[in-house]
């Protein structure tokens, strides 16, 4: 891939080799703060004052300790049943929206586009005030429906979603009109089925930011079962106060799953980021 | 989703008279009609919510009591409030150029290593994954004093005097900021790949028969071309520093005190909205806060269009 924009080559220089090493050393190193957690994760409590980084007899103690109550498990569980709820209602409505401004001729599509966009200038934290008085009124506080409905649908998903649905040419949707097809299946069974890579990058992230959201789970829940793993794990490591072999495991426990994606999905999340970053 | 189809069914014969135009018009409202409810009623109505609230003094037990612009008074006489201003600026002013010119460096030479380049992307990429408030904790536990904290131990091996980190007033806030510059820098780095990958090959090749020196390529043709990615993440990565929480919240909090410690030494914008609403329950207080976050992000994104216009 680089061979396109590599400026120079063939030619091995010692410049490049020095260049290597020291992004090589640098790709370590900021991967050592994943090593030392998981290492020691690893340990047990007697070990983690001498700073070996392999552990002297590696234990799985740790881990039996943290899930043994059934705690972590309940939150692991919590923040995945969120994270894909909401990722399948935004690759739902936000595809639908994206595409309807995209590919329908309508009064006041512009204005609906502008009011949407302009949802994107407002930071969360402003909403978080008036959320939590109508979760409050609603009897939404502390539920799951509570953590998840601020984040149903978001601007920058239907942005997303229409620039891609732009790239679709009409006479595919023209020719399944012909056909007969109502305008709802031609959007399921036509134009979604073209635009996979941003469907696919937009569930990655939003899976993400699900997964790791704090602040909002942190307020709208006060019950510790509904609590998500990074809120749970806040008040784990609070509770376990020195025990850092335990926090260790609690940390490791909330990033191995998105790490172990990475590494089977590498290419994939890489493209989906770029185009979401880019085209978002 | 009910709509669309109950619009196609009971509409029967008033549906046939339509022209494939007008079809075409109810499909999109069909289409539209639960995402406007949603947008108009978790995004809109909440906006305007937030500067009512923050005209009014409340604490969610009494009805709300209209204060007019007192909050935003109080605000500025706060010093508390100053303080964390400043903090926000600098969490913003030392994060965002250290990120961004760490991310370039990174990105430009990567660019042109062939060997194991996916991997050492990775390498870099893979903390962009981690869960925030699990990483405050690891950076947290670096942090601690001999015998436990790794920071600590290394200067304690290179014979470098102990520091205090998160327990000093000064330090605490990079401290801090630290594992933020850290877990972004991945995301900054694969953005400024693709838009170094975007400039065509053509044009350095042309510079090179020119015979310009690789200093003045970078200078005159892969800055300016790469103008809109620096814009885009300038702009993304101000407005994640400005409202950074998780690790502040996470590697500050104490058992006896507030988290945004030590004397407010860490305290951003965000932490100081969060504790005025959910622990004092100052809920007017808090949106007036929540207003001045929400003008200063305006203000970046006006810019950005700025800039982005000026290209």
């Amino acid at each position: 891939m680089s061979a396109i924009a590599s400026p120079v080559s063939g030619r091995i220089e010692p410049g490049r080799i020095l260049a290597w090493l020291l992004l090589f050393g640098g790709g370590l190193l900021m991967v050592t703060p994943l090593a030392f957690m998981f290492a020691t994760s690893l340990k047990d409590s007697s070990e983690i004052y001498d700073l070996a980084f392999f552990p002297a007899h590696p234990t799985l103690d740790n881990y039996v300790t943290v899930l043994s109550d059934g705690r972590f498990l309940r939150w692991f569980a919590n923040s995945f049943g969120i994270a894909t709820a909401v990722t399948l209602s935004n690759v739902f409505f936000d595809s639908l929206v994206g595409y309807t401004l995209a590919k329908f001729q309508f009064r006041g599509r512009y204005l609906v586009f502008i009011a949407i966009l302009s949802t994107l200038m407002i930071p969360t934290e402003m909403l978080v005030i008036p959320w939590y008085v109508m979760a409050k009124n609603f009897g939404w506080l502390d539920s799951y429906w509570g953590i998840m409905f601020p984040g149903m649908m978001t601007a920058f998903g239907t942005f997303l979603m229409k620039q891609f649905f732009e790239t679709v040419p009409n006479d595919f949707l023209e020719a399944a009109r012909v056909d007969g097809l109502n305008e709802f299946a031609i959007f399921w069974r036509i134009a979604l089925p073209l635009v996979t890579p941003a469907l696919s990058a937009l569930a990655i992230f939003t899976f993400l930011s699900n997964w790791t959201a704090f602040i909002w789970p942190l307020i709208v829940t006060t019950s510790k079962e509904l609590y998500t793993l990074p809120v749970g794990l806040t008040s784990y490591a609070v509770e376990a106060q020195v025990q850092w072999e335990l926090i260790m495991t609690g940390a490791a426990l909330a990033t191995l799953p998105t790490l172990t994606v990475f590494l089977l999905l590498q290419r994939y999340i890489v493209r989906g980021v770029v185009l979401a970053g880019l085209k978002g | 989703m009910t709509t669309y189809t109950d619009v196609a069914r009971s509409g029967g014969r008033l549906w046939q008279g339509l022209s494939l135009q007008q079809k075409q018009v109810v499909w999109a409202w069909a289409f539209l009609a639960v995402p406007i409810l949603f947008y108009g009623l978790i995004r809109f109505y909440p906006t305007v919510e937030a500067f009512v609230i923050s005209t009014t003094k409340w604490n969610l037990m009494t009805p709300p009591v209209f204060v007019g612009l007192a909050n935003f008074e109080r605000l500025l006489a706060d010093p508390v409030f100053w303080k964390v201003f400043g903090n926000t600026f600098l969490y913003l002013v030392i994060g965002t150029p250290v990120s961004l010119i760490l991310a370039f460096v990174i990105a430009y030479h990567l660019d042109r290593v062939r060997f194991m380049h996916g991997f050492i992307r990775a390498l870099y990429f893979l903390p962009f994954l981690t869960t925030a408030a699990a990483m405050a904790w690891v950076w947290r536990w670096f942090y601690q004093p001999v015998p436990i904290g790794l920071f600590n131990n290394l200067l304690a091996g290179l014979g470098i005097a102990q520091q205090p980190f998160l327990r000093s007033t000064t330090q605490a806030l990079p401290a801090v900021l630290a594992p933020a510059i850290w877990a972004g820098l991945g995301f900054q780095v694969v953005i400024f790949l693709a838009g170094l990958r975007a400039i065509p090959t053509t044009y350095y090749e042309a510079a090179r028969i020119d015979g310009l020196p690789e200093l003045a390529i970078l200078r005159k043709i892969t800055l300016p071309l790469l103008k809109p990615t620096i814009i885009f993440l300038v702009v993304f990565s101000s407005i994640g520093f400005l409202r950074i929480f998780d690790q502040v919240y996470n590697m500050t909090s104490q058992t006896s005190s507030d988290p945004g410690g030590p004397l407010n030494a860490t305290k951003p914008l965000v932490l100081m909205i969060y504790q005025t609403a959910f622990s004092s329950f100052d809920m007017g207080y808090a949106a007036a806060q929540t207003v001045v976050l929400f003008l200063v992000l305006l203000c970046i994104s006006l810019l950005q269009l700025r800039l982005l216009r000026d290209r």
